[in-house]
């Protein structure tokens, strides 16, 4: 009995030493590698001789510290990785952590888009000052409405939508034609807008939703091209690739942002000044934005935003229990493309032109990134992605030093692709499953007393 | 007693007798591959109905045919007097036909609690504080996990899950597709005695595919055997556990 006692003791100890052997030689197996390809590469080297012909000298030393550099490299991100696995399985019901980081960012987030204009007046000395911060922040809040769109489609409901740039297209044509053509106000296109949006949701949504994964992914992205195409090619009705301009701009809620009497500031008592139309779509964006939250964090607890949720992980279960999936996928891409129809009447509002080439597929791109980036599924996590994704390169804008590194021709802003990439290599990596990756449950007990 | 109140009493004797589900010369196919040869078998109401047979016979598409996917291509099924034969999924699980299929599938990233909601979502969830209560008195360990993430349970706790979020549409017909898959013989017992209590306390009707046999046709009034896509045997439950063919082809190797 006595040696039958110490056997687990002996089982324990040989299963915690058991993983360095193992990184010993796996890292051994990179330095062999890397020793194969210094061979050919690094290991001769071949000068200029005293008299003519090359002279060839080794450089063993060389190769050497370089498969010893990978050994070490290897190992430490070894034992980096297993250490944060084993970390991870340590704390099993994970929840935690990740739901008060977003608990902490969430309400500091929110502040400080709340009071933007106010933040750039004070930092910059002026409003007028102010107006790149402004604008930075209508354009990242532009895609951290439109990346809530698509979080619907793709993060909830899990139908991958490579098109969804298509919606905000119909969407400011919409607003760009009405109010061309017919002289319709802004404040009736934008649900409008959001409404033509929603139908052509549904109309995609007929025939595609019955595809899956991959082939859903590519009609999608078809359709977005169609759209493009269409709107290029079609003249009379689009303007083709020169687009649509002077669209009248936003008025608050029918007094024009002008110096005239009849004017936002006179009626109001202030004096005028061009930057009140800014500040004013700014918030307006910002509502937007916040209506589209709000709906979905709605949606999350109501039957049918539940059913998105279940619908992404399991089709099958989900008909069983009664469900009309066709039903539950419809409404989660009509819902997602009609608030790329308000998104998309806003940006045709603020920009007062239109033209094709706004809703390429790099668009339809980068609000996917924003969405994967988040987390998939995560409120607050699209929207520091959205932040990211966007302020990202403009502060690359801002970095005249890198000229002084990389000489006169560097443009920063050129390696905005490249950043991109990078960025997502690096997610993959270290948060593979988003930045907020944790799935918060639409319902907890109330008294979670401890 | 009014004429049209004795009619009413007329059809209610009448389904009454007729089987509340009743499956006749069913065939299925996937593609060009025959699943199911001519399938015939009813489930009573009130009954525990046990369905056995080897890996590969065909018992898991059986029951999905019953829920219309795939749909049969030739005979027809019947469900409480309405043919089901050519009705969509979802249709017929409103219907109050309930599954625990093949596999579980449960949510498994969505809480314990949002898993049964999802089963409750048939009656718009109505009865659910009601229902929850008693999938806790069914399933204590679900009770403790209410909050836990489908997919971090135990094997067990999973197949409890199913069952339980299959119950909260309150079904009349529950199906359960080889709840005992991998789980430990304590579970087994656990989740079989549970099944036993709804059939015996609140009538509920009950189908079970099951490679178990021993246990499935303990549990079961009657059974039937499936081999290669057709029913080669039925039988009360008692009648096919001594049964010599059914002993040694699904008892050898002890009675677990
Ligand atoms: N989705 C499918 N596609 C093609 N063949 C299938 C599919 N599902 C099951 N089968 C085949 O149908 C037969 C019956 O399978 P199944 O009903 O799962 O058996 P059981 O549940 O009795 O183990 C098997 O030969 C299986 O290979
Ligand atoms: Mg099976």
């Amino acid at each position: 009995m006595a040696t039958g006692s110490t056997t687990p003791i002996a089982a324990t100890a040989r299963a915690e030493a058991s993983p360095l052997p193992g990184l010993i030689k796996d890292a051994g197996l990179f330095a062999l590698v890397t020793l194969g390809l210094c061979v050919p590469i690094v290991s001769y080297r071949t000068d200029l001789g005293q008299g003519i012909g090359l002279v060839i000298t080794t450089r063993w030393g060389t190769v050497l510290a370089l498969c010893a550099a990978i050994f070490v490299l290897r190992l430490v991100q070894q034992l980096y990785l297993t250490g944060r696995a084993r970390r991870r399985a340590a704390r099993a019901p994970v929840v935690e952590g990740a739901s008060r980081l977003a608990a902490i960012l969430a309400p500091i987030t929110l502040v400080i888009a709340l009071t933007l204009p106010l933040l750039a007046t004070l930092l910059t000395g002026s409003l007028g000052e102010g107006r790149y911060w402004i604008d930075l922040g209508i354009l990242i809040l532009t895609y951290v409405m439109l990346g809530w769109g698509l979080n619907i489609v793709v993060g909830l409901a899990g139908l991958l939508d490579l098109g969804y740039v298509a919606f905000y297209a119909v969407g400011a044509y919409s607003y760009a034609l009405l109010s061309t053509v017919f002289g319709l106000s802004f404040w009736i296109c934008l649900p409008l807008a959001g409404l033509f949006a929603a139908a052509f949701g549904v109309l995609l949504g007929f025939p595609v939703l019955r595809l899956r994964g991959d082939y859903l992914a590519i009609v999608t992205l078809a359709f977005g091209e169609i759209i493009r195409l269409v709107l290029i090619n079609w003249t009379d009705f689009s303007g083709g690739a020169a687009g649509i301009s002077s669209i009248p701009r936003v008025s608050f809620f029918g007094l024009p942002f002008t110096a005239g009497e009849n004017g936002f500031a006179a009626t109001f008592g202030l004096s005028f000044n061009a930057m009140h139309r800014l500040v004013f779509l700014y918030y307006l964006i910002l509502v937007l934005a916040l209506v589209t939250n709000l709906v979905t964090l709605r949606m999350r607890r109501l039957p049918l935003g539940r059913a998105w949720e279940a619908l992404r992980e399991d089709e099958i279960a989900c008909r069983s229990l009664g469900i009309d999936t066709t039903i539950t996928k419809l409404t989660a891409f009509a819902l997602g493309a009609m608030f790329a129809g308000f998104a998309g009447s806003f940006f045709a509002v603020r920009q007062a032109f239109v033209s094709p080439e706004s809703f390429n597929f790099l668009e339809s791109a980068i609000i996917l990134a924003i969405v994967v980036l988040g987390g998939m599924g995560s409120q607050i996590g699209v929207a520091i992605a959205a932040i990211v994704m966007i302020g990202g390169p403009e502060l690359l804008r801002n970095l005249g030093f890198l000229k002084a590194v990389f000489g006169e021709g560097f443009d920063p802003n050129e390696y905005r692709l490249l950043l991109f990439g990078l960025a997502m290599v690096a997610m993959m990596v270290f948060r593979p499953r988003g930045l907020i990756s944790e799935r918060t449950p639409s319902v907890t007990i109330a008294e979670r007393g401890r | 007693m009014s004429v049209a109140g004795i009619n009413v009493l007329v059809e209610e004797t009448r389904a009454l007798q007729a089987p509340l589900l009743d499956v006749r010369g069913v065939s299925a196919y996937y593609g060009s591959i025959q699943a199911l040869k001519g399938v015939d078998l009813h489930v009573k109401e009130g009954e525990i109905v046990a369905l056995i047979g080897a890996n590969g016979a065909g018992k898991s598409t059986l029951m999905m045919t019953i829920f219309g996917q795939p749909q049969a291509r030739t005979g027809s099924i019947t469900y409480a007097g309405r043919d089901i034969t050519r009705m969509a999924t979802h249709e017929i699980a409103r219907l109050n036909i309930a599954q625990s299929p093949e596999g579980r599938r449960i949510f498994s990233r969505m809480s314990v609690r949002e898993n049964l909601q999802m089963g409750a979502a048939l009656h718009g969830g109505r009865y659910f504080a009601e229902d929850l209560e008693r999938m806790c008195v069914l399933f204590p360990r679900l009770k403790e996990r209410l909050d836990q993430r489908g997919g971090t349970m135990s094997g067990g706790e999973q197949q409890m899950l199913a069952i339980a979020r299959a119950l909260m549409s309150r079904p009349r017909l529950l199906m359960l597709d080889e709840p005992s898959l991998g789980l430990a013989p304590l579970i087994v017992k656990q989740i079989f005695s549970a099944v036993r209590d709804l059939n015996e306390r609140e009538g509920l009707t009950v189908f079970i595919v099951e490679q178990n046999a021993y246990h499935a046709l303990k549990l079961a009034h009657r059974g039937y055997v499936m081999v290669t896509g057709a029913v080669t045997m039925s039988g009360t439950g008692r009648e096919l556990l001594d049964n010599p063919q059914v002993k040694a082809a699904y008892l050898e190797g002890g009675q677990h």
